[in-house]
């Protein structure tokens, strides 16, 4: 059986903002015709890496190839072999779309008469045609992230680097850029990256989950579901003293951990229970908790996102892992792992780190 | 080359649609308009004075046109995220640097191209000799040019357009003021920073339709230093 071949092989890459270490040690390969998602918060270190990758910028240490070319010994070779889409599409606003496309055709190698016959090919493509003569600066922003994907793939390059594509994009777009990116699939390798997994779970064959500059985990979406949920979750309201339901219900066999979250009705001595076990243990700890004398009054199977779990394999601080089953933690719910999300990538430190990462060393 | 005529073609494209191109060279050519009713064509004076003091007063306007050309080159691709695009694409930095100085020479040449009818005025009423007129225009295109680089530099180690503007003026009015700063300096100090200065000394001959290689040298010399550290500067970001 012979082995696919790795358009792109990171091995040990490290890149340092002065003293902060930005990525390191990262290592990964990804294969001819994948589409893979580079998963992450805000400073997790995804546009560095794609930065890196698209010769934006060079790495502290570490081995970056691209169809088995250095990016550091080779950047004018690998620059024609890829096609970038930054996180703010780089456009000239006082242009028209076609030529806009014609110029990024023309800067990437293309000839003349290529670039003639290569530009409308890709406003049909990206569905740009009908405001081709438009200045790209009239254009709503789900259109200027056509063309920022259309200047990408105006030369036909083997592989597609696109920071966020779908940020900022309203449901629709999000649809249609969605059709877009699997459509370019098969003629092109596809690295993107997001830091919103439901965002791009439904386009890549492979998520690769970055964690401070390194790989916190990969596979698909079904696989890390496997991997990552192998706890199942109870939500079991009672009436009784509270500590007393916990102590029983964590001696049943099976039960990993059973926490008080906010009462999913009203009433005196009404409480819920959040509790995780090794399969199936719904049974055994309402048996449990009749016996020991507890009102039983709801049973509910509570079921984990993969967002969650990717927002603590990604770094967020949060016990969450619940659903819409567990609306108000009394400890850390939604708005926990929202606000862990925004301390981990939005707030200061995080927004800190992000900025120094967007920076083309910096500015760009 | 082909690659730097291609940003080139793209940048004096984007001067033609911008606002900024057009007041600029507005500007420009009503300053020197104004300048040379006022200084020019005020009493009476020999034809070649009035040619001396048209020339004057251009060039201190081509080296604040030059300033402002450069200012978005470099600092306001920067700003607006398409930097990026050239810096991604199969092209060298000299490519990128030399496409976009190119741009901004040729605009100033176009506007020095229109101001002349000011100089034709001089022979209503008057004689010079297309030498000198020639000379003083080449004197305006180099000064420009140099003024040019500088900009493009500062544009180059900025990240704003505000910045790059700053530190634009600052080093101009440096390189411009060294032979005031040569006045009060001891030999052989004072000689190196008067045949720095980026004005006084150079420019005169050139106003007066006196030709000399080593002015020439010196405003090429000047252009050559300031676009080989702008190229650096690109080439260097891509490490931090």
């Amino acid at each position: 059986m012979t082995k696919a071949f790795a358009v792109i092989e990171i091995v040990d890459l490290y890149k340092y903002y002065g003293e902060r270490r930005a990525v390191g040690p990262l290592s990964f390969s990804i294969e001819a015709g994948e589409i893979v998602g580079l998963l992450g918060l805000n400073g997790a270190g995804k546009t560095t890496t794609l930065r890196i990758l698209a010769c934006d910028l060079l790495p502290s240490s570490g081995s970056v190839r691209v169809n088995g070319l250095d990016v550091v010994e080779s950047p004018h070779e690998v620059r024609s072999l890829i096609g970038y889409l930054p996180d703010t599409p780089p456009l000239y606003g006082e242009m028209t779309v076609r030529a806009y496309l014609h110029f990024a055709a023309r800067l990437r190698g293309l000839s003349k008469a290529s670039a003639d016959k290569r530009v409308p090919e890709v406003l049909e493509a990206t569905a740009l045609a009908e405001v081709q003569d438009q200045l790209i600066a009239s254009l709503s922003h789900g259109y200027k992230q056509r063309v920022g994907i259309a200047q990408a793939i105006v030369h036909g390059p083997k592989l597609l680097v696109l920071d966020e594509p779908i940020s900022g994009l309203d449901p629709v777009q999000i649809v249609e850029m969605r059709e877009l990116l699997r459509s370019l699939k098969g003629e092109h390798t596809i690295l993107l990256s997001s830091h919103i997994l439901s965002e791009i779970s439904e386009t890549c064959d492979r998520l690769l989950v970055i964690r401070d500059g390194q790989i916190a985990a990969t596979g698909t979406e079904a696989e890390l579901s496997a991997k990552l949920l192998k706890n199942q979750r109870a939500l079991l309201t009672v009436r009784g003293d509270e500590e007393k339901a916990k102590e029983v219900a964590s001696a049943v066999a099976g039960v990993v951990s059973v926490e008080a979250i906010d009462a999913t009705e009203g009433g005196e001595g009404v409480v819920t229970l959040q509790i995780e076990s090794d399969g199936d243990a719904r049974e055994a700890v309402c048996r449990a908790l009749v016996t020991a004398g507890i009102g039983l009054l709801e049973v509910r199977r509570g079921e984990r996102e993969l967002e969650s779990v990717f927002l603590e394999l990604a770094g967020a601080e949060t016990t969450d892992g619940g659903s819409g089953a567990a609306p108000k933690k009394k400890r850390a719910g939604k708005k926990g792992a929202k606000k862990a999300r925004a301390s981990a990538g939005e707030g200061d430190a995080g927004a800190k780190d992000a900025a120094a990462e967007k920076e083309d060393g910096s500015g760009t | 080359m082909r690659n730097a005529l291609l940003v080139a073609g793209r940048e004096i494209g984007s001067y033609g649609r911008s606002l900024l191109g057009w007041a600029i060279g507005a500007a420009a050519l009503l300053v020197e308009g104004v300048w040379f009713s006022a200084n020019g064509l005020s009493g009476s004076r020999m034809s070649a004075d009035v040619l001396r003091e048209f020339f004057n007063g251009a060039s201190g306007v081509t080296m604040i046109v030059a300033v402002l050309m450069s200012i978005p080159l470099l600092a306001g691709e920067r700003e607006r995220g398409t930097l990026v695009l050239l810096n991604t694409a199969p092209i060298r930095d000299v490519e990128i640097i030399v496409g976009k100085y190119l741009a901004a020479l040729a605009m100033i040449g176009l506007i020095t191209l229109i101001s002349v009818y000011m100089p034709l005025l001089i022979f209503v009423n008057g004689k010079v000799s297309l030498g000198h007129v020639a000379v003083g225009y080449t004197g305006i295109v180099l000064l420009g040019s140099a003024a040019l680089a500088i900009g493009m530099f500062t544009s180059a180690v900025s990240r704003s357009q505000v910045m790059a503007a700053i530190l634009g003026g600052l080093l101009l009015a440096v390189m411009v003021t060294l032979w005031l700063v040569a006045k009060v300096t001891e030999p052989p100090v004072n000689g190196v920073l008067s045949g720095m200065a980026l004005h006084h000394q150079r420019q005169f001959p050139f106003m007066t339709g006196v030709l000399k290689l080593e002015n020439v040298v010196y405003y090429v010399a000047v252009t050559y230093f300031f676009l080989l550290a702008a190229t650096k500067t690109l080439e260097a970001r891509r490490w931090r």
